[in-house]
């Protein structure tokens, strides 16, 4: 199946969690549904973000790929290869591959040790070096290159020195100085302040331009993957239900989920009224997910069917814009 | 200069301590009830001229201090005393020419009864501390990588039992014990009486002794010190610098020496730093049950003779350790972690 230039492939990736109190004698019956069946492909050079409110399972899926988190069941490809279940020197090898940039770029970085040292470490991890010019080479191409210019001024300076859009350019120095394929950036500007976010944003998108490095933009704001993304992919619930390019998506929403979340997004015009679809009921319980549809509790637009049948990804229109709902696939006409 | 000037400054405060302590330890020992005339010879038929020539050879005839009027220059000559013939200017002035006094009991100077005494303490104290410092973090860094789990919970349930276990029991048991079924020597340094061949057996005799102690001490400090190393550890794993460096594919033992070990280490250091000081002292337990002729030995029969000098020396020498103890772990704060600027304060 995998006939094109995807970077990245999952299929059916399953997370689950013991839920509740795990002691050491404890046993739990009961499971967290982190991830439940996903299906995503990752083009070459693509930006594709994910979206999705905060508890969806966007950080336990990055985590799924980076190999921290060993999925429950599902399949991993990398460049056609299955990287799902990897031994210690095939993880040390795919670490190369994909790199991750975290939220926090206040947490993320030791603040023990200077910023030279930070980006030279993962060189000296795979021992990429050969001597220490070379090391120190690569280090300074990789901050400039992350827009922290002059390098040699931020070699020797601590992460407590630097601005938070400072510190998250040394997270993705550390991450490009692998020359990673794939960069996983998990909310990589929701930390930072307003101002800074675009810069950083504008960064990714030039990497992509630059070196054709595949992003997957994690995020819970929709505004942000249409500032930057080819492609979006809403998740709910540890399922993707609605996926397609950016445009496509954020004009004509075909799942109410994308619906209700596009509502309320301010627009910057005042005279331009829009109606927002709030969400009813209950915050999704990964725990026990609902039957049928996973989002019927709170939807605006149930039918009796979502109650009993949990829709697939089905094609919206033309193009490869699809949602997993009903009313696109069942034609919603037996209301 | 700027570390030198921050240097400086904590010589300052470390001096105006050493200041309050020796005032405060005077009239300390001062203020318990008893006599040293009589406390150091028990005998009741001592005559009360006898106790008279004592106190007058110790000087513990003169006023401990002048009135306090005089403390006011205006007034000063008023009380009738002359301030530099009271006790307390008399110990100042003595110890401002480096002099501790003489001991009561003894008669000899303070000065080479406490450097034996802190030599031996010092034997002890470092050897215990040595070990229950590299077991205290490696058994803490490996129960917080192996939280939650069977290691985790028997490390930790060994280092609450061992550092809530009282000192001195445990010193009687493990003196019981090892003397019974190992013949382990149980008393002092060196066994009383025997000649050594050469230097070598000397070592060996002193070796023996040591062990029982020192397994008492270390077992103690080490639940402390593993309990404190595995709760940094366990906050320091959850940081995202942790999450990152294992995103970037560095191995386990990467992680724990590298991120773990150097960002626990700081708490390390304050807690070591302060238990040297004080273990000066706090050997005075494990000392007693074992008969080491230590510091905390020389302090517990100095107050049981009401020994001024010999307390105010070993309370003054365990002031200076403490402070000086305190002032190592200030600099080496600011070389670990390099966020703290020396000159900043």
């Amino acid at each position: 199946m995998s006939e094109t230039a995807a970077v990245l492939e999952l299929r059916n990736l399953r997370k689950l969690f013991p839920a509740g109190r795990s002691g050491i004698w404890a046993r739990t019956s009961e499971f967290v549904h982190a991830l439940d069946g996903v299906d995503l492909r990752l083009e070459k050079g693509e930006i594709l973000a994910l979206a999705g409110e905060s508890g969806c399972g966007k950080s336990t899926l990055a985590l799924t790929l980076m190999g921290l988190e060993k999925p429950t069941q599902g399949t991993i490809w990398f460049e056609g290869e299955d990287v799902t279940r990897q031994s210690r020197a095939g993880r040390q090898r795919l670490c190369r591959q994909i790199q991750m940039v975290f939220q926090d770029p206040y947490e993320s970085l030791n603040p023990l040790m200077t910023i030279g040292e930070i980006v030279a470490e993962p060189l000296d991890v795979h021992r990429l070096a050969q001597n220490r010019e070379e090391r120190r080479g690569r280090v300074e191409k990789a901050l400039e290159e992350a827009g922290l210019k002059p390098a040699h001024i931020f070699m020797n300076r601590l992460p407590h020195e630097l601005s938070g859009g400072q510190r998250q350019r040394v997270v993705i120095a550390a991450a490009l100085v692998l020359e990673p394929e794939v960069l996983l950036a998990d909310e990589p500007v929701s930390m930072l302040d307003v101002s800074i976010r675009a810069e950083i944003l504008n960064l990714l998108a030039e990497l992509r331009e630059r070196r054709g490095i595949s992003v997957l933009l994690i995020t819970h704001d929709l505004a942000t993957s249409a500032y930057l993304a080819d492609r979006v992919a809403v998740m709910y619930l540890g399922r993707i239900v609605e996926l397609g390019e950016t445009q496509a998506v954020l004009e004509s929403p075909a799942h109410p989920y994308t619906q209700a979340l596009l509502s309320v997004i301010p627009v910057p015009n005042p005279r331009k009224r829009r109606e927002r679809i709030i969400l009813q009921g209950q915050p999704p319980n990964p725990v026990h997910v609902p039957a049928g549809c996973r989002f019927h509790p709170r939807c605006p637009k149930v039918m009796e069917r979502c109650r009993v049948e949990d829709p697939v990804l089905a094609a919206v229109g033309a193009g490869s814009h699809q949602a997993a709902c009903w009313l696109v696939s069942g034609g919603g006409s037996d209301e | 200069m700027k570390r030198l000037t921050y240097l400086l400054r904590r010589l300052q405060w470390a001096l105006l301590s050493i200041l309050f302590v020796i005032t405060l330890n005077f009239f300390l020992f001062r203020v318990l009830p008893g006599d040293p005339a009589r406390a150091g010879i028990r005998d009741p038929r001592l005559t009360a001229q006898a106790q008279q020539a004592i106190r007058e050879r110790f000087g513990l005839d003169k006023p401990v201090i002048n009135c306090f009027e005089t403390l006011n220059p205006l007034k000063l000559g008023k009380c009738g005393v002359n301030p530099l013939e009271t006790q307390f200017f008399i110990y100042v002035g003595n110890l401002l020419r480096g002099e501790l006094g003489t001991s009561y009991h003894t008669n000899r100077p303070v000065s080479s009864m406490l450097g034996e005494a802190l030599l031996n303490t010092v034997l002890l104290v470092g050897a215990a501390q040595v070990f229950s410092i590299v077991f205290g973090i490696i058994l803490g860094l490996v129960a917080a990588w192996k939280s939650h789990t069977a290691v985790d919970f028997t490390a930790l349930t060994a280092s609450l039992v061992a550092w809530s276990l009282p000192t001195f029991w445990l010193g009687i048991v493990l003196l019981f014990a090892g003397s019974t079924w190992l013949g382990l020597p149980v008393v002092g340094k060196l066994t009383p009486g025997m000649a050594y061949p050469h230097w070598g057996a000397k070592a060996a005799d002193l070796g023996r002794h040591l062990i029982l102690p020192t397994l008492t001490f270390t077992i103690v400090v080490l639940g402390e010190y593993m309990l404190v190393m595995r709760s940094t550890v366990l906050d320091v794993l959850s940081e995202d610098y942790i999450l990152t460096a294992k995103a970037k594919g560095l191995s386990t033992f990467q992680i724990l020496k590298d991120h773990a070990l150097r960002n626990a280490l700081l708490p390390m250091v304050t807690i070591v730093a302060l238990n040297l000081g004080f273990t000066v002292a706090g050997a005075i337990q494990i000392e007693t049950v074992f008969s080491w002729p230590g510091l905390g030995l020389a302090i517990f029969d100095a107050v049981g003779r009401r020994d001024y000098p010999m307390l105010q020396g070993a309370f003054l020498l365990i002031a200076v350790s403490v402070i000086t103890a305190n002032l190592i772990a200030d600099l080496l704060y600011s070389y670990l972690d390099p966020r703290i600027q020396a000159g900043q304060s």
